[in-house]
């Protein structure tokens, strides 16, 4: 079974473990400037919105690569980035419609999210369930469960 | 070590940035944070300076668990001389800023001197700058941030930073950041001012590692944030209440203070509560809680974010004001409201956005609002001279009042030194509800006796967060005391009083103290710091700092004199409430205080004290 990272921005509050979590799992320190998870604050609405990559299975920065550095991972279907082939060309970031694929000045590579190879360290670390890795074909499972509730789960009149 | 190691200083005067290495060994004896940054500060400064002075330093400092994934380990302090004490000042901020500069790599800031011409600092990592702030003086909290991420072309960059009320020497000006979160008491803000300093803003990229112990830090932490998780108040009530959840409970046992300390219970108290935030408004339909906010690195999330009524008197033509912001809290929810006799939610929330828009702690604005208000009733200040009607529960004086502050203008100017200045120039000094000159927080100290010998004796004025004894006396946290009772509350005070210091100094937030003792704190500092950090040794590192902020008091002129409560809680019993007839028992407490303390009968420390804790 395959499974995504599953956001929900309603339960999130701004707290960044997940950025802690993600740049602690890849560098060693608790730095969120070298997080693949990015949390946005939007202040006037108070809306707090995790985000990053969703492991497109056309992907874009994966065909824009001109040195085939970003692979699929076939176990987890991430797609990954491999630091010794990358030449730091940065063009996989300017065709990734979403931005969750940057450039890293530290190392002259890109990174983006690969999953932490199957146990995502963002969604081990958020502490309200606004990140889950669950399974990839049922990210609706919960939304369809709480309307079902609302629609059909009422006691007859 | 989980410390970064370094230390910025800089000179105002001389416009210099100059590093340093981090006294290792002080970093020991007071951990970081609150503790380390005042151990620099009285080596540093003669404790007679005059807090407005070029002479006075104020330093940002983060403590050992600032950045890490620790839960609530965000926090940094902005430590000084204060203003509106002549005491030691220290501020505790959330948000983000602490973090970031952490991150840059940076343990604290000094600063020192005044600049000539306003300026703010810029630390981007390695490369720190003053900078010319004369586009950003006279401009708000939030104009500077908006600036400041405009010039440096990075919405990222963190920053903190006064208003008008830090400009303008307002008494109990604060140092805001993120927007909505502050060091708000003890004037801190107007020193930055006096300094010429408008900002200091952070972008950190390095990261905070170096742990003593990786594995063992990861594991711990996440043992901590599960007793979080599951405890009730730190679970279910602060996220989903806030710490506005109190009003209600505050007012039942009759120890809300209400109208200037008058009474202890207020009328309006259900219209101003955590339950009010979240139920819909009767003209919009809409409820003011819009959702809550964590700071950085915490899995409580208390923090408010509401909107106000478009159609409310105080933003009706103000569309600035119609978004998402900060509050309330339950001390600004008390101090604009319960202090002031005002059940108008919506002027309370906008006199707390003005609070953060302008850089004001809102219970010293507010609880001195509540004395020009009795003084008012009193025939003592009239229309005249204030320039609005202002009889206790009026909203609209409050609303002007907050408008005029923090700008100076007017008697703005007057309530802007603090109640015990005001009280005094018009003849009722003891209206003032303040001790050492800091205003008292939501919480009346006849019906609940060990948080008026929390006020009396705190190191930085009138505060609860220096012993939060209303956890033990009314929550019942971690065992519940008799809040009518004084006996046994010296004890339970030096106890709150030195744990505080110590959570404090680690860098994570006092709120974790309703799940946490500090045998919670002790093992993630030594899994980040050593195991040296026992819970015997944090327990000393606590004590040790409360006496060195003593010290400072006491040699800055100090005495036992002051060490007091207003005669209104001496000698006025309350009229209420479970308290009725009672007065606060300060007078019984105080001597067995000192006792406990190990200082003598004038509250100074005795050599043999001074020893036990390497002072």
């Amino acid at each position: 079974m395959q499974k995504s990272l599953h956001i929900n921005p309603d339960k999130c509050t701004g707290c960044l473990q997940c950025e802690m979590a993600c740049s602690y799992e890849n560098y060693g320190v608790f730095a969120p400037a070298k997080s693949r998870i990015k949390v946005f604050n939007f202040h006037e609405t108070g809306r707090k919105v995790p985000y990053t990559c969703t492991q497109c299975d056309e992907a874009w920065c994966l065909h824009a690569c001109p040195v085939e550095a970003i692979t699929v991972d076939k176990a987890t279907g991430a797609k990954v980035v491999s630091e010794s082939t990358c030449v730091g060309c940065k063009v996989c970031t300017i065709s990734c419609p979403f931005g969750t694929i940057n450039y890293m000045q530290e190392t002259g590579k890109v990174q983006k999210c690969d999953l932490c190879g199957g146990d995502p360290a963002c969604a081990t670390a958020c502490p309200t369930g606004a990140i889950t890795f669950i399974d990839s074909n049922w990210t609706g499972l919960s939304k369809m469960q709480a309307w079902a509730d609302k629609l059909g789960n009422q006691a007859a009149a | 070590m989980s410390w970064a190691g370094k230390i910025l200083r800089v000179n105002l005067t001389a416009g210099t940035v100059t590093t340093e290495a981090l006294r290792m060994d002080w970093a020991k004896l007071y951990l970081g944070s609150r503790g380390l940054a005042t151990k620099y500060l009285v080596e540093e400064i003669d404790p007679k300076v005059d807090p407005l002075s070029n002479d006075n330093k104020i330093i940002w400092a983060t403590g050992p668990l600032t950045g890490t994934m620790a839960s609530t380990g965000g926090r940094y302090t902005v430590v000084t001389k204060g203003p509106l004490t002549g005491a030691i000042a220290c501020s505790n901020s959330g948000g983000y800023w602490g973090a970031e500069l952490k991150t840059a790599g940076w343990d604290m800031v000094i600063f020192e001197g005044a600049s000539p011409k306003p300026v703010y600092l810029s630390i981007e990592d390695d490369k720190v700058e003053l900078r010319d702030a004369a586009h950003l003086w006279g401009k708000s909290v939030w104009e500077t941030e908006a600036i400041i991420h405009k010039t440096h072309q990075d919405p990222l960059v963190r920053v903190s930073s006064i208003g008008m009320a830090g400009e303008n020497k307002v008494l109990f000006a604060a140092v805001v950041n993120d927007l909505h979160r502050a060091a708000g008491r003890s004037g801190v803000g107007a020193v930055m001012g006096s300094k010429n300093l408008k900002a200091v803003a952070v972008r950190g990229t390095k990261g905070v590692g170096n742990l003593a112990n990786p594995a063992e830090f990861l594991k711990v932490t996440a043992e901590k944030k599960k007793i979080l998780a599951e405890n009730g108040v730190t679970g279910q009530g602060l996220p989903a209440y806030g710490t506005q959840v109190l009003m209600n409970v505050i007012n039942e046992v009759g120890a809300l203070p209400t109208r200037n300390h008058r009474d202890v219970q207020f009328e309006g108290a259900k219209d101003i509560s955590a339950e009010a935030m979240a139920t819909p408004r009767a003209t919009d339909g809409k409820k003011p809680l819009v959702t809550n906010q964590a700071c950085f690195g915490c899995t409580i999330a208390c923090g408010r974010i509401q909107k106000i009524d478009q159609g409310h008197f105080t933003v009706s033509t103000k569309p600035q004001y119609w978004g998402a912001s900060g509050g309330l809290e339950y001390e600004a929810a008390w101090a604009l409201g319960a202090a002031n006799g005002v059940k108008d939610l919506d002027a309370l929330q906008y006199a707390n956005v003005l609070c953060n828009e302008h850089g004001m702690d809102p219970i010293s604005f507010g609880a001195t609002v509540g004395a020009v208000m009795e003084l008012y009733e009193m025939g003592v200040l009239t229309k005249e001279q204030i320039g609005i009607d202002a009889q206790f529960g009026s909203p609209q004086a409050l609303a002007h009042f907050a408008e005029i502050t923090a700008k100076g203008e007017g008697f703005g100017k007057e309530i802007g030194q603090g109640s015990k200045r005001l009280t005094i120039k018009y003849g009722h000094p003891d209206l003032s509800m303040s001790s050492k000159g800091q205003e008292f927080p939501a919480y009346d100290g006849r019906a609940i006796q060990g948080i008026g010998l929390a006020y009396a004796t705190s190191n930085r004025g009138g505060c609860h967060l220096r012993g939060y004894t209303i956890a033990s006396e009314v929550l019942g946290i971690p065992v519940k005391t008799d809040p009518l009772e004084s006996a046994g509350k010296p004890e339970l005070v030096k106890a709150f009083q030195d744990a505080t210091a110590a959570f404090d100094s680690a860098g994570v937030c006092i709120f974790t103290s309703f799940a946490w003792g500090l045998a919670d704190v002790a093992p993630q500092v030594a899994a980040a710091c050593g195991d040296e950090f026992t819970l015997e040794n944090m327990s000393l590192i606590g004590e040790r700092i409360w006496n060195m902020e003593r010290d400072f008091n006491n040699r800055a002129g100090f005495t036992s004199k002051d060490d007091s409560l207003p005669k209104r809680l001496l000698t006025e019993a309350a009229k209420t409430g479970p308290a009725k007839g009672k007065v606060n028992e300060l007078g019984k407490m105080l001597p067995e205080y000192y006792a406990i303390r190990g200082w003598d009968s004038d509250g100074q420390i005795k050599p043999e004290t001074r020893e036990r804790l390497g002072l």
